[in-house]
């Protein structure tokens, strides 16, 4: 994917709005920006329009207003196979193909861009070495995996091509506490080494703050604020406040 | 005389008429499947066309069987040799259960699953041989086991227009008043039914991916 525009927003979203064809409204009015380099979390309930914002980055939902641009080109302009290659995608549960092999998993991008096979073999053991996983469960399937496991070869297989995006979408929505803790940890690491340009939907405040460098909270559609994590417990505005107190995460001291 | 030294003493005649029978079945579930297959993947992509294809394919299924072979007989070249027009018969016979299943397995196929392909950059073509198709398999399967069963039931059937089998047995054990003449047909008939099911079973739990 071409980086023409160094210092311009990776992506940016001009006015778009979502609906269905009967009229349903998903998204309204959405202006946002991402930064080279950031994790932007997009944080909202159920429904609340996250996913959708994540969908219309890598072209799986085209918008019915406004565009959406990618390197400074609109998604419409794409041709979505290329833009989709180099946009690295993990959703919950890892949506792991479940005849394939975890290697045959990890490889798949390269393995449709057709590169050889010894550097898709050298790139997936470098991969699962990067996501911490044992070189022997290489050739296990994703059901002999734990959860945790699944979503490792989630986040391997995303970042297969070394795509300058990532989009995640609650790829930690489905793990245990513990396990989601750890893979929080090693994501925050392994994204100071990477510096890739993130999306990452979550519903879980504490993951925003935790792994964000900006949140963005959406609420029916519409984009609330987007603002660096540190501000975001500052905010005053009475959505933020809500979500704070759901969290217990309040810290402006008029709760006891 | 029982049924079993009938079948040995007239064992040629036997296996002429198994061959016959399975020839038609499996000339039918060939064609069957080369039409059903395609056409049930078509439905999955043209949403628009699911409603008719089923329909029509489900309205052959309701035309009585004797009755179909009467239809088929003024067709020309279909109609001038009673196999072609055996097998053109059970042929549409065995597309409904083909089409429905090869629809129901890909739009079974997990959701997720396939929009992770998609988002990744997978092809429509990729994603139909190295995803959907894969994990609807055991589905496919299934139906071919179902319409080959009936396959090989209806092509008894099939002896009154005259095009062999092992019906010749039956027809000819009706109008004999003769049950063991019948039974040399249904019996074969039947070993030929719990075969090709076995066999199509263990293929389907052999292909089934997960």
């Amino acid at each position: 994917m071409s980086t023409s525009n160094e210092n311009g927003p990776v992506i940016e979203f001009r006015k778009v709005a979502y609906r269905f064809a009967g009229g349903q409204e998903l998204l309204n009015g959405l202006d946002l920006q991402v930064r080279r380099g950031e994790t932007l979390v997009l944080l909202g309930r159920s429904g609340s329009g996250k996913t959708t914002t994540l969908k219309l980055i890598n072209d799986l939902v085209a918008p019915s207003e406004g565009e959406v641009l990618v390197e400074g080109r609109a998604t419409t302009q794409w041709d979505p196979i290329r833009l989709r290659r180099g946009i690295g995608y993990v959703i919950q549960d890892a949506g792991l193909f479940p005849h394939f092999t975890v290697e045959r998993n990890v490889a798949l991008v390269p393995t449709i861009e057709e590169w050889p096979s010894d550097r898709i073999r050298k790139r997936v053991s470098e991969l699962l070495q990067l996501v911490g996983l044992d070189a022997g469960l290489a050739k296990r399937y994703p059901r002999e995996l734990s959860g945790g496991q699944r979503q490792r070869v989630g986040v391997a297989r995303g970042l297969a091509a070394d795509p300058p995006i990532l989009l995640m979408d609650e790829p930690f929505g489905a793990l245990d506490p513990i396990t989601r803790a750890e893979l929080q940890r090693e994501f925050l690491a392994l994204q100071q080494r990477l510096q890739k340009t993130v999306v990452f939907v979550t519903h879980d405040l504490r993951e925003a703050l935790l792994l964000g460098t900006r949140i963005a909270l959406m609420e029916a559609g519409r984009l609330v604020v987007a603002l660096p994590s540190r501000e975001f417990t500052k905010s005053s505005d009475p959505l933020v406040q809500k979500y704070l107190d759901a969290f217990g995460a309040r810290s402006n001291g008029d709760r006891t | 005389m029982n049924v079993f030294q009938f079948i040995v003493q007239n064992h040629g005649e036997v296996l002429k008429l198994t061959r016959e029978h399975l020839w038609m079945v499996a000339a039918s579930m060939l064609l069957a499947v080369l039409i059903g297959i395609p056409l049930g993947i078509l439905i999955t992509r043209k949403p628009g066309l699911n409603k008719p294809v089923l329909g029509v394919a489900n309205i052959i299924q309701t035309i009585p069987s004797l009755a179909l072979f009467g239809f088929l007989l003024p067709v020309p070249w279909i109609g001038a040799r009673s196999d072609r027009l055996a097998i053109l018969a059970l042929t549409l016979y065995a597309l409904l259960p083909l089409i429905r299943n090869t629809y129901a397995g890909i739009s079974g196929v997990d959701r997720s699953v396939v929009e992770a392909g998609r988002g990744m950059g997978m092809t429509d073509r990729q994603l139909l041989f190295q995803v959907e198709l894969p994990l609807a398999l055991g589905v496919i399967i299934a139906g071919v086991r179902v319409a080959t069963v009936i396959s090989v039931g209806l092509a008894t059937i099939a002896a009154a227009i005259g095009a062999g089998g092992l019906g010749e047995y039956i027809f000819r054990g009706i109008s004999m008043v003769d049950n063991e003449v019948i039974l040399a047909g249904a019996i074969p008939a039947a070993v030929l039914a719990l075969l090709a099911d076995f066999t199509l079973g263990w293929l389907e739990k052999r292909l089934s991916p997960i």
